[in-house]
């Protein structure tokens, strides 16, 4: 049996002055990571501060938008989706959906790549993930 | 300093309700803090102490304690870690009454989320405003289902763990609340009743769910002089513990719960091992909630919790580690979507040797009581006590 992900309506994302770099990178295609420059370690979710250090020595980078599925679920609600964490190659596990795909085929493991879709308003888009 | 033996839990009560159509939150308080108070041989102006969490209307404790009419209160807390924060209330009153700060404590809880026709599990929602990972995870649908779902799939794909087992867990509660008569789902369910049921989220089934339901309950804690001036059994809190675990900067791993932290904490302030428990009360928000925190807390080792609550292990009389005698979240209640509250009542009960006579653990002296509080596959707080009857 098939279940063909759903392209469900996505609530607007509600940024603040903080995030607002992370989500003008996904307003232009990119998928961007923090990093601490006190200890070179990568870190998500966007913040504007280090999690390692709490000092403010950081940065946004793109990531290269590929990775694996860490772990997923599917919501067997009327409009079926899957939420999942993805472990991208920066090794990073990033907080998702998975889309555009059977997700009754979806594995722990599974190669997949990075792909945005809009959100309702003027929000910026969501980024997610799609079988590789 | 220690605080084992500082306090005692003289008073408990659980709503019996499970649908409160007719009437208030601040209602629901007023009786569970009346019954808990009347449980204890205590009154009203006997309380010095007064804990609640945000799920309480209005301003932190401000509000109840003006409806509740405590007028002689001198410690307030409202530490709200979801629905372990009633496990971390008890310890939290046992610390201020070793320091002199109250000398009897009132802790409540009330909720109506079944009368509200809330989707407790299944509607995507934030904890309030300015939360920093909601931009991050709201937008995704992430819900208390999905989020408890992922760790299960973790789980089973790191250690075997069968849905089989986890039904298992299911099972057992439904043992224990078929001898309850306010359980919400009081009929004995089997392994492939709880599989064949519909799934919600991938790999959990309706079955592996908790409950909604209204109610709530209350607890008296106070100490060891006024205990023992009471008519009550004497259950002492030998121990307690706390810990938060994050989503960790992105290097999150699933597999295990902050019980690996606040339950240690406990035990050695206890002197006592898993292997004394008696009876543990362990929240249900989900079957994968209580194995993740069997393990944690030591009553198996990690990824061996499938194994150890197969076969009836969790059954009163049947197993080793009778838990959730009550019916638990799983089968009984689930007051407010808050857990930790009942958890701790069903092992007051059991040490009391007042619980139902068909799930009583024969001179049950130690008892547990652990609850998760948040998303386990998010980030979450975690708070266990010891409980001792002397």
């Amino acid at each position: 049996m098939a279940t063909m992900a759903f392209n469900r309506a996505l609530p607007e994302i509600k940024t603040d002055p903080t995030n607002q770099p992370f989500f003008d990178g996904a307003r232009a295609g990119k998928l961007l990571i923090g990093k601490c420059n006190d200890t070179g370690k990568f870190f998500w979710y966007p913040r504007g501060c280090s999690p390692f250090t709490l000092s403010n020595n950081i940065e946004l980078v793109e990531a290269k938008g590929t990775g694996s599925i860490y772990t997923f679920t599917v919501m067997r609600t009327k409009e079926p989706y899957c939420v999942a964490y993805v472990e991208l190659d920066e090794g990073i596990r990033v907080f998702t959906n998975i889309v555009d795909c059977d997700l009754d085929s979806l594995k722990i493991g599974q190669k997949v790549k990075l792909v945005f879709k809009p959100t309702q308003g003027d929000g910026p888009p969501a980024f997610m993930f799609t079988p590789a | 300093m220690s605080t084992n033996g500082k306090g005692y839990i003289v008073g408990a009560f659980e709503h019996p309700t499970r649908k409160a159509d007719n009437t208030s939150v601040a209602q629901l308080h007023a009786e569970v803090a009346y019954g808990a108070l009347q449980d204890a041989g205590l009154s009203k102006d006997d309380v010095d102490g007064f804990f609640c969490t945000g799920a309480a209307p209005g301003l932190g404790p401000l509000n109840m304690a003006d409806y509740l009419g405590l007028t002689k209160l001198k410690h307030l807390d409202s530490t709200d870690m979801g629905g372990c924060s009633y496990v971390m209330h008890v310890g939290h009153a046992v610390e201020a009454i070793a320091l002199g700060k109250c000398n009897i404590a009132l802790i409540t809880l009330a909720g109506r989320p079944r009368a509200e026709a809330m989707a407790t599990g299944t509607a995507p929602r934030s904890w309030g405003v300015n939360v920093p990972d909601d931009p991050f995870e709201i937008v995704y649908g992430r819900t208390v289902a999905n989020a408890y779902a992922m760790c299960a799939m973790r789980h089973m794909h790191e250690y075997g763990t069968t849905s089989e087992q986890l039904a298992w867990i299911k099972v057992a509660a439904s043992h224990h609340a078929q001898h309850n008569p306010h359980a919400m789902l009081p009929k004995v369910v089997t392994v492939e009743d709880v599989v064949n049921s519909p799934m919600v989220s991938d790999p959990l089934h309706r079955l592996d769910c908790c409950v909604i339901s209204d109610g709530g309950g209350a607890l008296i804690v106070t100490s060891p002089e006024i205990a023992k001036s009471l008519k009550r059994p004497l259950v002492k809190v030998k121990g307690h513990g706390e810990a938060t675990k994050n989503q960790n900067a992105g290097y999150t791993d699933l597999t295990y719960s902050g019980a690996v932290w606040s339950g240690p904490r406990a035990f050695e302030e206890a002197g006592v091992t898993p292997k004394d428990i008696q009876y543990a009360s362990i929240y249900d928000s989900f079957t994968i909630t209580v194995l993740i925190q069997l393990e944690d807390l030591g009553f198996c080792k990690k990824g061996e919790g499938g194994k150890f609550v197969a076969d009836g292990n969790l059954i009163s009389g049947v197993g080793k580690l009778p838990f959730n005698t009550d019916g638990g979240g799983l089968c009984n209640n689930h007051p407010a979507n808050r857990g930790g509250m009942t958890k701790v009542i069903e092992a007051v009960r059991q040490l009391r040797h007042e619980a139902h006579p068909k799930v009583q653990v024969p001179g049950c002296t130690l008892a547990l009581a652990h609850g998760t509080g948040g998303l386990l596959g998010t980030r979450h707080g975690s708070a266990t006590v010891i409980l001792e009857r002397e």
